[in-house]
């Protein structure tokens, strides 16, 4: 029989994978910190801070301890300008993803500044964490940074 | 803010994430092929074997399967299984039957349920056939077909199921 | 070490959307071109088959055993799958004929990146605790880099859009390149910002498509008669899940690869770098050490065209096949893995 190419049949569909995950120690005192919307590190076998913390260090493997509590400033290391944000990101308004050198911290951890546009957005700018609304010990208790 | 002592030991962390799948040519024949209430195969032109539903390809030669086949909707059993545990999510009450049927013309066999009759009936090479929804329900799903019925038909012998 | 011979190479043109055809459909071409240009009928002619896939990317899961109805393997075959891009998949069938256990592989990748937001997807290789539920694009996390070499005066705007200039010229010449063309960096330093730093085209393209090659010990190459391309080297590496740890300006991981595959052991007359982003073609070539004489992604590289867990592997093909044809004698080839280049592999490849 003639071998025509149909239409193409597609069908949308969302793939949901439903985990809870286990924290383990050291990120588990770091969601309990943010609950309490404290920031917490630890320190790296060669005396860096690490922030989150960081379970085992890098370089060394050695499982990590040294807990140091933490401000809620810092400086963006990196940064890039998310105009047009994807579907999947936490805000639907144009955002910064940065490194952000917390205050007391030596290694950058990622999150975003609401800084409103391109413009207000520098290395070296100082920024400071906004929490959400409530906390719950989880990533996002921290809603992102911001211009100080 | 009273601290909360209480510790995270667990993190929700769900992933839902939002696809466009493609049926790819040789299902969307097939399904095609469902719409208008008509099994589709499609023959391998190395080594005659027919499949259903196709994905496009012999699974024995590695060679693209370009010709379609239309099946008749009568087949063979070649596998049976009676469920008695309820899935979730599925609407079906157990205990019920889902078997490997082979149609006629074909060379291998799908998944489907076999329903009006006595489960303790069911036998590998039984004659089934297809019982469709009413034409006015045709999709472009497998559910068109509702489940297979046994017909008064002479078993085939299991050595030549699929042959 | 047995040298491994590189003997055919295939790869289905990249294209944004491969439409109709599903993953089976897709590999099946490349595996039937790559057996018959090496000479052989079918999959059962080779003794091991390995690829490479990630059922993130086109959400069906298990994919990769659907794959396997590409083949032909009736009866049985001996098979594997790395959820990786297929370059590994290769590293695992070229330790198979280390070992002694086949003399000849088939190894393929695959991917229909279409139908997700790949860059969204990408962000499930991160850190699942503290990265991956903010959601950071595999393009944000690039550009995160380039802005770390811009602010650091490694590298100029004008450097990367030298990279894109480069690409674009050198895939007019790739029949199976998604993007190709005459620009200037004029042109590509107008256009505007995508995720600042990076415009649109530093970004390598999402693309469907296959690729497989075949591989077998040099006796079994002489034996079939056809130009090869031997392994000389090949070694990988990773660097920390952790981005702040690492120094994203340079990679740590592709130096340490390139030494151990000896890439500075000879002269390099062609390379093919997996950079998915233009910064990263720049570091990728000062970590392997490479002079002006190099010539560099002769195919465009994957800012042409880069088929999700098959360019890496596509790279070392392009490589092989270049020498196969007289065009170089000493190649490197490199894929990598995960984000802003955190895991490396640097393969060595010579003419006989």
């Amino acid at each position: 029989m003639s071998q025509t190419s149909p239409d193409v049949l597609s069908q949308r569909f969302e793939l949901g994978f439903t985990y809870t995950r286990s924290t383990g120690p050291v990120v588990g005192h770091f969601l309990t910190a943010l609950k309490n919307k404290q920031l917490v590190g630890n320190r790296g076998s060669d005396g860096r801070v690490y922030v989150p913390p960081a379970e085992y260090d890098p370089v060394t493997a050695e499982a990590l301890q040294d807990y140091v509590e933490l401000g809620d400033t810092g400086i963006v290391q990196s940064w890039v300008w998310v105009n047009e944000p994807r579907a999947k990101h936490l805000m639907d308004k144009p955002f910064a993803f940065a490194q952000v050198v917390i205050d007391g911290a030596d290694v950058p951890m990622l999150h975003m500044v609401d800084a409103g546009s391109e413009s207000a957005m520098s290395t070296g700018m100082p920024v400071k964490l906004r929490w959400a609304e409530t906390t719950r010990g989880h990533i996002t208790d921290i809603a992102c940074f911001e211009p100080v | 803010m009273s601290e909360d002592k209480t510790g995270i030991t667990m993190m929700d962390a769900p992933i839902y994430l939002d696809y466009n799948f493609t049926a790819g040519s040789a299902t969307s024949r097939f399904l095609h092929g469902l719409k208008q209430g008509v099994l589709i195969g499609q023959r391998c032109p190395g080594c005659d074997a027919v499949y259903v539903p196709a994905r496009g390809s012999c699974a024995r030669c590695g060679v693209a399967t370009g010709e379609d086949v239309v099946l008749s909707d009568k087949a063979t059993v070649e596998s049976f299984t009676i469920v008695y545990i309820p899935i979730p999510g599925n609407p079906i009450k157990p205990p019920y039957i889902i078997a490997n049927v082979v149609p006629d013309g074909a060379n291998i066999s799908f998944i489907h349920l076999i329903s009006e009759c006595n489960n303790e009936d069911v036998r590998i090479g039984q004659r089934v056939q297809a019982v469709w929804k009413p034409e006015s329900e045709w999709t472009y799903a497998m559910d068109n077909i509702i489940y297979f019925k046994p017909i008064d038909e002479a078993d085939i012998d299991p050595e030549q199921i699929g042959r | 070490m047995r040298d491994v011979a590189v003997i055919s190479w295939a790869q289905s043109p990249m294209v944004g959307d491969a439409g109709a055809l599903n993953e089976v459909e897709l590999i099946m071409p490349v595996v039937q071109k790559a057996l018959a240009d090496a000479g052989l009928e079918s999959v059962q002619d080779v003794d091991f088959t390995c690829s490479g896939s990630c059922d993130y990317l086109q959400g069906a899961s298990f994919a990769f055993v659907s794959g396997v109805d590409a083949l032909g393997a009736v009866p049985p075959i001996k098979e594997s799958h790395v959820e990786m891009d297929a370059a590994w998949a290769l590293y695992e069938a070229w330790l198979k004929i280390q070992m002694g256990q086949a003399d000849s592989a088939l190894v393929y990748g695959f991917a229909k990146s279409s139908p997700g937001d790949l860059p969204s997807v990408l962000s499930l290789q991160l850190d699942p605790y503290y990265l991956a539920p903010l959601w950071p694009d595999s393009i944000s996390l690039a550009g995160l880099q380039a802005r770390a070499m811009l602010d650091a005066g490694v590298i100029s705007e004008t450097d990367m859009a030298e990279v894109v200039v480069r690409s674009r010229g050198n895939a007019r010449n790739n029949a199976n390149a998604q993007l190709a063309g005459d620009v200037t960096i004029d042109e590509l330093l107008a256009q505007p910002m995508y995720v600042s730093p990076l415009r649109k085209h530093d970004c390598c393209p999402v693309s469907d498509g296959a690729s497989a090659m075949v591989i077998c010990t040099v006796e079994k190459a002489r034996a079939l008669g056809h130009p090869y391309a031997v392994i000389k080297g090949i070694d990988h590496r990773i660097e920390s899940n952790n981005l702040g740890a690492r120094d994203l300006t340079r990679s740590v991981s592709t130096e340490q690869a390139a030494a151990a595959a000896g890439v500075a052991q000879g002269p390099v007359d062609i390379a093919e770098l997996h950079a998915p982003f233009s910064h990263q073609e720049i570091i990728l070539e000062r970590a392997l050490g490479l002079s002006e004489d190099t010539r560099v992604n002769l195919s465009g590289g994957v800012l042409a065209g880069n088929l999700m867990m098959a360019a890496g592997l596509d790279r070392i093909g392009e490589v092989a096949m270049r020498i196969c044809a007289g065009e170089a004698g000493r190649g490197v080839a490199h894929a990598t893995s995960g984000a802003c280049l955190q895991q490396n592999m640097v393969v060595v490849l010579e003419a006989e």
